[in-house]
C-alpha cells in the first residue's frame, strides 16, 4: 500500500522547503536513503534520502513550489513488511546530536496541539510561547493569545508585484528556486523590518599593513588563508557578547536574546548568494574562524554546504567591499536584529593629530531593526567592533591575542 | 405554574399518568395506605383504589417480579423500592428478565416497566439508606437510567419512562425531595428521555454532574464564579442513554471536563463518561479529565464527620473546578 512521504522538518527555524529538482520519477526505483528529490531552504540546496526503500508512485508537490513541514510531497509503494511510519528521515545537516531532547520536548495537551498544527505553528516556536498553565504549560488561552497577537494587526493591502509588459526583444530569466527564496525572503524583511542604518569608519592600516607582510608566511605555515573577513567576525563576535541585544530575535511575546552566537558570512556564488554559518563564533579564535571561512566558502562555490552549515546564524555579516563597495546598506536576515557590512578598505588622506596621514580606511555599515533597539546601542556596537580593529597591534602576539 | 418540590412533582405525574391511562398500576411497600415513607404516593390510594396502588410485602424480588409479568400482561406498572439500597435481592429480575424481554423475544414483547427508588446520602441514612446504584444498571443494555434533578424534569420525566415501552429505573435523591423547588408547568407534558440539558452556561470548563451533585455543582459554579470562573454545568438527567452530542458539545466548547457523581469512584458512572470524552473528544482537551467522587469505602458511613468525609459537596467540587481552570 502506497505510503506518504513528507518533506521533514529541516531545521529548529526552518517551516518550509521548496522542492527543487525530484531526483526520481514516478515508477522509478529507489533504494532507502537515496537521494530522493532536492529541497531548497535558507538558500541552501539538499538533497532529501529516501525514507523507505520502495518505488516511487506519485509525485505530489511538483518542481518550484514551497510548502511546510509535514506536507505529504510524493506517494510511494513500499515492500511488504516494511514499517508503515519511517522514522523521520535524517536530512544532511539536520543538527541531530547536539540539541538537547528534553527542551526540545513540550508538554502540550491534544487541544494546543491541533490548534498548534491548524495554524500552522511549529513545536519550536510553541516553546517560545509563555505559559500560563500549571508548571509553565502553554494553555489554550495562551496559544489562542499568541496566535491573535501574530496576526498582523490591519489587513495589510496585499503587495502587488508591478506589472512587466515585455517589449520586443526582451527575455524573461525563469527564477531558479534559490533566486526564489531570496526575493521571498528579502522582500519578508522589508516587509516586516523597519529597517535603520548607522555606519563608521574604521582605520585598518595596521591591521593591512601586518597581513601584507605575514599573508603569505602565514598560508605557508597554517595552510589557509588570513583575510579580513577573519578579522572582522571576529571583532563582531567580541560586540556581539557585549551587546546581547543585538544577538536576538524579534517576537510579539518579547525581544529573545539567543544565547549562542552563531555568525552567517555571505558568499556570492554563481547562482545568487549563500550564507554559510560560523557556530558559536566567540569561542573561537582568529585562526579558528580563518580556517572555518576558508572551508565554508570553499564548499559553498563548490555547491556541497549541507542544511547545518547554513542555518541557525543569529548575526550576519556580509562583505560588499570585497566588490569595491564603499558604502552598503544590507538587508536584515529575516530572524534576526542585525547585518554587519564590511565595505572596501581604500587609501584616503585622514587628519591624525595635527597632520595629513594616508590610511587604509574602511566604512562599517549596521542594518538593523529598530523594533529591538536604537541608533545609539547600533553605534555603540560598530564602536566596540572599531575599537578592536584599530587596536590592533603588530607584535610577536598580534594575531593570537587578537 | 406552580412552584413545586421534586416529591410533588413526583406525586403529581404519578397522578395525572393513573388518571390518564388506567393500565397505570403503583406497587410497592407503604405506597398504598401510608402513601410511601417518603410521600411520594401520597392520595393514590384513596383516588384509585388498592387495585391500582397495591402495598407489597418486603420482598423486593416479588415485586419486581410482578411487575415484569405485568408488564408482560399488558399493564404500566411503577414499582417502587423504598430504599434503592434493597434494590439488590431485586437484581436478578431487572437484569435477566426485565432488560432482556425485547432482546430475548426478538422485538415481541416489551417490558414497559418503571422502577422509582430514593437514592443516595448525605441524609444521616447510613449503610442501608444512602447507597448510590446506578452504576449497577447503567452498565446493562436493555435498561434505561433516569436521574431527575429540576422538579419539572422530575414530572415530565416520569411521564415520559411511564410511556416508555421499555424497563426505565428512576432514581429519585431522596435529599432533593424536600430541598430543590421549581416551576413545574401543569398537566401533561413530557421530557424526553436521553436529553442532557445545559443548567448553567459557561466557557473556562464543563460539569458533568446529576442528582445531588448536580445540586451541589451549580453552588460550586456561583462560587467559582466570583473568582473569574466561568463553568458550565451540564444535567445529564437519564444516564442511559446518555446524551453524547450535548456533553461533547460541551467539551468542544470548554475543553475541560470535571465529572462529579456521589457513588465510589472506581467504575462508578462518570468513569465511562471520562472514557468517552477521552475517546471522542481527546483532540478538544486542554486538560486531563478530572472527576470529583465519593470515596472507596464500601458504604455511605453512620458518622456524621465521616458522612460529610464521604459526600462530595460544592467546597470540594469548587476546588477541583479551581485546579482545572488552572491547570
Amino acid at each position: 500500500m502506497p505510503v506518504e512521504v513528507k518533506l521533514p522538518q529541516l531545521g529548529e527555524s526552518v517551516y518550509e522547503g521548496t522542492i527543487g529538482r525530484w531526483l526520481k520519477r514516478p515508477g522509478e526505483w529507489v533504494e532507502q536513503y537515496e537521494p530522493l528529490v532536492e529541497v531548497i531552504t535558507d538558500k541552501v540546496n539538499v538533497e532529501m534520502p529516501s525514507p523507505w526503500k520502495g518505488r516511487l508512485v506519485q509525485i505530489l508537490v511538483e518542481e518550484g513550489r514551497t510548502v511546510p513541514a509535514g506536507t505529504p510531497i510524493a506517494l510511494m509503494e513500499v515492500e511488504e513488511g516494511a514499517p508503515q511510519v519511517a522514522p523521520a528521515p535524517e536530512v544532511a545537516g539536520e543538527p541531530s546530536p547536539a540539541r538537547p531532547r528534553e527542551e526540545a520536548r513540550v508538554r502540550l495537551s491534544p487541544l494546543v496541539r491541533r490548534l498548534a498544527a491548524e495554524h500552522g505553528i511549529p513545536e519550536e516556536e510553541l516553546t517560545r510561547i509563555p505559559g500560563t498553565g500549571e508548571g509553565g504549560r502553554v494553555t489554550k488561552e495562551d496559544l489562542l493569545r499568541y496566535i491573535e497577537g501574530r496576526r498582523p494587526a490591519p489587513p495589510a493591502p496585499e503587495p502587488r508585484a508591478v506589472e512587466a509588459r515585455p517589449a520586443e526583444g526582451d527575455t524573461l530569466v525563469r527564477l531558479s528556486p534559490i533566486r526564489r527564496t531570496i526575493a521571498e525572503r528579502m522582500a519578508q524583511s522589508k516587509r516586516e523590518i523597519p529597517h535603520a542604518y548607522g555606519i563608521v569608519e574604521v582605520d585598518m592600516t595596521e591591521i593591512v599593513r601586518w597581513r601584507e607582510a605575514h599573508k603569505e608566511e602565514w598560508l605557508a605555515r597554517e595552510g589557509v588563508n588570513i583575510t579580513y573577513t577573519a578579522f572582522i567576525v571576529r571583532a563582531a563576535a567580541e560586540a556581539l557578547r557585549a551587546f546581547p541585544i543585538v544577538n536576538s530575535t524579534w517576537t510579539e511575546e518579547g525581544v529573545l536574546l539567543r544565547r549562542s552566537i552563531h555568525i552567517g558570512v555571505g558568499v556570492a556564488i554563481e547562482e545568487g548568494l549563500i550564507v554559510p554559518v560560523i557556530k558559536n563564533a566567540e569561542e573561537k579564535s582568529l585562526l579558528g574562524i580563518a580556517r572555518e571561512l576558508a572551508e565554508l566558502t570553499r564548499k559553498a562555490r563548490e555547491g556541497k554546504l549541507t542544511l547545518e552549515e547554513v542555518q541557525g546564524g543569529t548575526f550576519t555579516v556580509t562583505n560588499p567591499g570585497v566588490f569595491g563597495s564603499l558604502l552598503s546598506m544590507p538587508i536584515i536576515v529575516p530572524g534576526q536584529a542585525a547585518i554587519l557590512a564590511v565595505d572596501a578598505i581604500v587609501k584616503r588622506p585622514v587628519v591624525r593629530g595635527e597632520a595629513i596621514a594616508i590610511r587604509d580606511m574602511m566604512h562599517l555599515g549596521l542594518s538593523f531593526d529598530h523594533r529591538i533597539f536604537d541608533g545609539a546601542v547600533a553605534v555603540q556596537f560598530l564602536n566596540h567592533i572599531k575599537a578592536k580593529l584599530e587596536g590592533f597591534r603588530a607584535d610577536a602576539a598580534a594575531v593570537s591575542s587578537f | 405554574m406552580a412552584e413545586l418540590r421534586l416529591i410533588d412533582a413526583i406525586n403529581r405525574a404519578l397522578h395525572e399518568e393513573m388518571e390518564r391511562d388506567e393500565r397505570v398500576l403503583v406497587l410497592g411497600e407503604d405506597v398504598g395506605r401510608k402513601g410511601g415513607v417518603f410521600g411520594a404516593t401520597e392520595g393514590l390510594y384513596d383516588r384509585f383504589g388498592g387495585e391500582r396502588v397495591i402495598d407489597t410485602p418486603l420482598a423486593e424480588s416479588s415485586i419486581v417480579g410482578v411487575a415484569v409479568g405485568m408488564a408482560a400482561n399488558g399493564l404500566l406498572p411503577v414499582a417502587e423500592i423504598q430504599f434503592a439500597d434493597f434494590i439488590f435481592p431485586a437484581m436478578n429480575q431487572i437484569v435477566s428478565e426485565a432488560a432482556r424481554m425485547r432482546y430475548r423475544s426478538n422485538g415481541a414483547f416489551g417490558c414497559p416497566l418503571v422502577i422509582r427508588a430514593p437514592y443516595g446520602g448525605g441524609v444521616h441514612g447510613a449503610l442501608y439508606h444512602s447507597q448510590s446504584v446506578e452504576a449497577f444498571f447503567a452498565h446493562v443494555p436493555g435498561l434505561k437510567v433516569v436521574v431527575p434533578y429540576h422538579p419539572a424534569d422530575a414530572k415530565g420525566l416520569l411521564k415520559a419512562s411511564i410511556r416508555d415501552p421499555d424497563p426505565v429505573l428512576f432514581f429519585e435523591h431522596k435529599k432533593l425531595y424536600r430541598m430543590v423547588r421549581g416551576e413545574v408547568p401543569e398537566g401533561d407534558y413530557t421530557v424526553p428521555l436521553g436529553r442532557a440539558v445545559v443548567r448553567r452556561e459557561g466557557k473556562d470548563l464543563s460539569v458533568f454532574a446529576y442528582g445531588l451533585m448536580l445540586h451541589e455543582a451549580l453552588a460550586a459554579a456561583e462560587e467559582v464564579a466570583k473568582e473569574g470562573i466561568d463553568a458550565e454545568v451540564v444535567d445529564l438527567r437519564t444516564l442511559r442513554p446518555l446524551d453524547k452530542e450535548t456533553v461533547l458539545s460541551s467539551v468542544r466548547k470548554t475543553n475541560r471536563a470535571l465529572i462529579v457523581y456521589e457513588d465510589n469512584g472506581f467504575l462508578g458512572y462518570g468513569a465511562e463518561l471520562a472514557a468517552i470524552i477521552a475517546e471522542e473528544a481527546f483532540f478538544d482537551l486542554d486538560a486531563p479529565i478530572m472527576r470529583v467522587t465519593g470515596p472507596e469505602v464500601p458504604a455511605v458511613p453512620y458518622s456524621p464527620p465521616l458522612e460529610h468525609w464521604f459526600m462530595p459537596d460544592s467546597r470540594r467540587i469548587a476546588e477541583a473546578m479551581r485546579r482545572l481552570a488552572q491547570y
